[in-house]
């Protein structure tokens, strides 16, 4: 059989092991280099950054766009915002939480996080899909959105979303199961390696941005950005 | 948008020369920061800020005209080309930064990222200067500020005469009204828009009435007192930190303690907020304080030394436009509805208002560029024209000379029945004229 030519054993095992340690040492080392690069640029170019510093206007605007229709922006948009909310919750909720990753984060860190009810996070899994099919159908729809995407942000919802569609099917076993989580690992890999590198970088560069336009516009001005 | 006016548009610099593509790389290394590189890369083109846009809404949302497509085609197209660039592409831009944006930074508040739009708009504004792509009339302001210090051009001794002429066109009416020229050691030096001495001087007589009312130490500067800032609008960075830096040293040089901004938006932002940058000023900070004119009135109000004949209160219902470089991005919304009670009784405020306020369409620039950008400024102001309609306001207070004349555009395109009014003119009616402004026979 062709199947059995693949050694699947010994691809699960590179995987989870030397390709995983490079994957977080290359999403975290990619991150701190681009936090890094930025801090050293900014110092030199953006000193409107650090005269204007406000940790409160700063951490107020944070804050005010993370609750759902808290920003006049939002509410403009609510259901956009609510299901982008969603997606951002259970995007990061179900691969930190889910029963079976608290095993591998315990056996890789050695930290043992609260595990999410399979039910809850099998839920999860389905809304996040809906919630990214969403986002597409909006991309498609909107003239003002569709003028501004391009094939590259259609890719990048496509990989955020195939490690839930491939984690969703191996935890049913519907399919071939080695080949499902052999790909769900792959491609779960292949996101973390591209936050660093891509838009997807707004994982952490949002509180940055966020906390610098709630002190220019709040600090200097006292107007509120949300 | 579609085009108005089908013709070639006015630069400064009509030639078919290719376009000096080092010149354009240097001005886009220079402001390569961390602020921009971010907000270039991480945009998840989600078009929340679309809607923000008062151009957007008021050209049938045309989705050419949300700020994420403006940046992304004019200042992100120019790091995507690593500066090769040529004339075709920022004529283009031309029409995006100068007719599509007025830098109101209304959708800086709307994006999730809080991306400054108008920063990079101002950025691909410099480098359409560099290459001779600037409005005419404004490439014309910005060579009388070079020459003159004053976008007018108007010299010392015929703005001293216009100060003697107002002086004398109130003494019939007041007694000790005067306009201190040069004195040194005064509270305020006052600048103002070039426009009050060639069309509106009697804006600088009811300045002069509110300061003798309030007995008030202030002085008018011979030179540095065109506290507005078209090269900035220009483009011209390195004129419109010329521009700043003649009114604060002015006031360094008769050691004012306030430079005070007249009824102007602009100029207030350029002064207090982004003319340190512009000028050099590491710190970020003016050298001398900074105060606008709503500042003043309201303190003078509250105070009580200006009082207001309750008689003399607005009965028609008013409205206030605020002025974003007077609202939103000089934070001064509150202050002008504290004047408001004193001067009128039938307040209605438009929605959005305050921080949230729309602009005009006569900000950043398109006003002063002339009668043929006029349709751009019709169009995108109807969705103002709209609000003022809503409050069923007879008036519309500003405190901002583009705001004051779009709106008189306004009302008369979209036959609104509006007036606009300044708060110096309102003030100057409305007060109790106290005792040591009387005229002999009236006391």
């Amino acid at each position: 059989m062709m199947e059995s030519d693949i050694n699947w054993n010994s691809i699960y095992e590179i995987l989870t092991g030397p390709a995983l340690w490079f994957t977080f040492i290359f999403f975290v080392g990619g991150l701190l280099i681009r936090l890094a690069f930025l801090f050293r640029l900014s110092r030199k170019k953006d000193r409107v950054i650090y005269n204007h510093f406000s940790l409160a206007w700063g951490l107020r605007s944070i804050f005010q766009w993370m609750i759902p229709w808290a920003s006049a922006s939002m509410r403009q948009q609510p259901v956009f915002s609510i299901v982008a909310f969603i997606f951002h919750l259970s995007l990061l909720a179900v691969p930190l939480f889910l029963s079976a990753h608290i095993v591998l984060w315990e056996e890789a860190f050695g930290v043992r996080l609260w595990s999410m009810p399979d039910g809850l996070s099998d839920g999860l899994t389905l809304i996040f899909i809906a919630a990214a099919l969403f986002l597409i159908a909006r991309r498609r729809i909107r003239p003002e959105v569709r003028i501004l995407t391009s094939a590259w942000d259609y890719a990048l919802l496509g990989i955020t979303m195939l490690p839930f569609i491939t984690g969703f099917l191996a935890y049913h076993q519907w399919g071939p199961y080695e080949v499902l989580l052999i790909l769900h690992i792959l491609f779960s890999q292949i996101l973390l390696i591209l936050i660093p590198t891509t838009k997807l970088g707004h994982m952490v560069l949002f509180f940055l941005t966020r906390a610098f336009i709630g002190f220019e516009m709040g600090g200097r001005r006292g107007a509120r950005s949300w | 948008m579609t085009s108005p006016t089908k013709k070639k548009f006015e630069f400064e610099n009509n030639t078919d020369a290719p376009v000096d593509v080092d010149r354009v790389r240097a001005i886009l290394n220079a402001n390569d920061g961390a602020r921009i590189r971010t907000w270039l890369s991480i945009c998840s083109r989600c078009g929340l800020c679309a809607e923000s846009c008062f151009v957007y809404v008021a050209n049938d949302r045309d989705p050419r005209l949300s700020p994420a497509y403006k940046f992304s085609h004019t200042l992100g197209e120019m790091y995507r080309r690593k500066g090769k660039v040529d004339r075709a592409f920022l004529e283009k831009c031309y029409q995006i930064a100068w007719l599509q944006c007025t830098m109101c930074k209304r959708c800086s508040m709307y994006c999730p990222f809080g991306i400054d739009v108008a920063t990079m708009i101002a950025v691909a504004r410099s480098v359409c200067h560099s290459q001779g792509i600037t409005p005419k009339q404004l490439a014309f302001f910005s060579d009388h500020c070079d020459k003159t210090g004053n976008h007018m051009g108007i010299p010392v001794e015929e703005l001293v005469d216009t100060c003697e002429w107002m002086v004398e066109e109130v003494e019939d009416d007041y007694e000790g009204v005067t306009i201190p020229i040069d004195q040194p050691d005064a509270k305020y030096m006052y600048t103002v828009n070039p426009r009050e001495p060639v069309y509106y001087p009697q804006d600088i007589s009811y300045a002069a009435i509110i300061f003798a009312a309030a007995k008030e130490s202030w002085t008018m500067p011979t030179f540095g007192w065109d506290c507005t800032n078209l090269p900035m609008f220009a483009g011209n960075r390195t004129l419109a930190g010329k521009q700043v830096k003649n009114v604060y040293d002015k006031a360094q040089e008769l050691k004012a303690q306030h430079i005070l901004i007249t009824e102007c938006g602009h100029a207030y932002r350029s002064m207090a907020f982004e003319g340190p940058y512009m000028a050099g000023y590491p710190d970020g900070k003016p050298p001398v304080k900074i105060k606008h004119y709503v500042q003043l009135l309201h303190e003078y109000l509250r105070d009580g030394r200006i009082q207001i004949d309750s008689d003399k209160k607005i009965k028609e219902p008013i409205t206030y436009q605020d002025p974003c470089n007077v609202s939103r991005n000089g934070g001064l919304w509150e202050q002008a509805r504290k004047i408001i009670p004193y001067i009128a009784e039938d307040f209605r405020d438009m929605a959005p208002n305050r921080e949230h306020n729309h602009c005009c369409g006569g900000g950043g620039g398109i006003m002063p560029m002339g009668p043929d950008y006029k349709p751009y400024r019709m169009a995108s102001g109807k969705l103002k024209a709209d609000q003022i309609k809503a409050t069923g306001a007879k008036f519309v207070i500003t405190p901002c000379h583009n705001c004051f004349d779009q709106i008189n555009d306004l009302s008369e395109e979209y036959d609104l029945g509006v007036k606009a009014l300044s708060f110096k003119e309102i003030i100057v009616e409305a007060m109790i004229v106290p005792d040591h402004l009387k005229l002999e026979c009236e006391k």
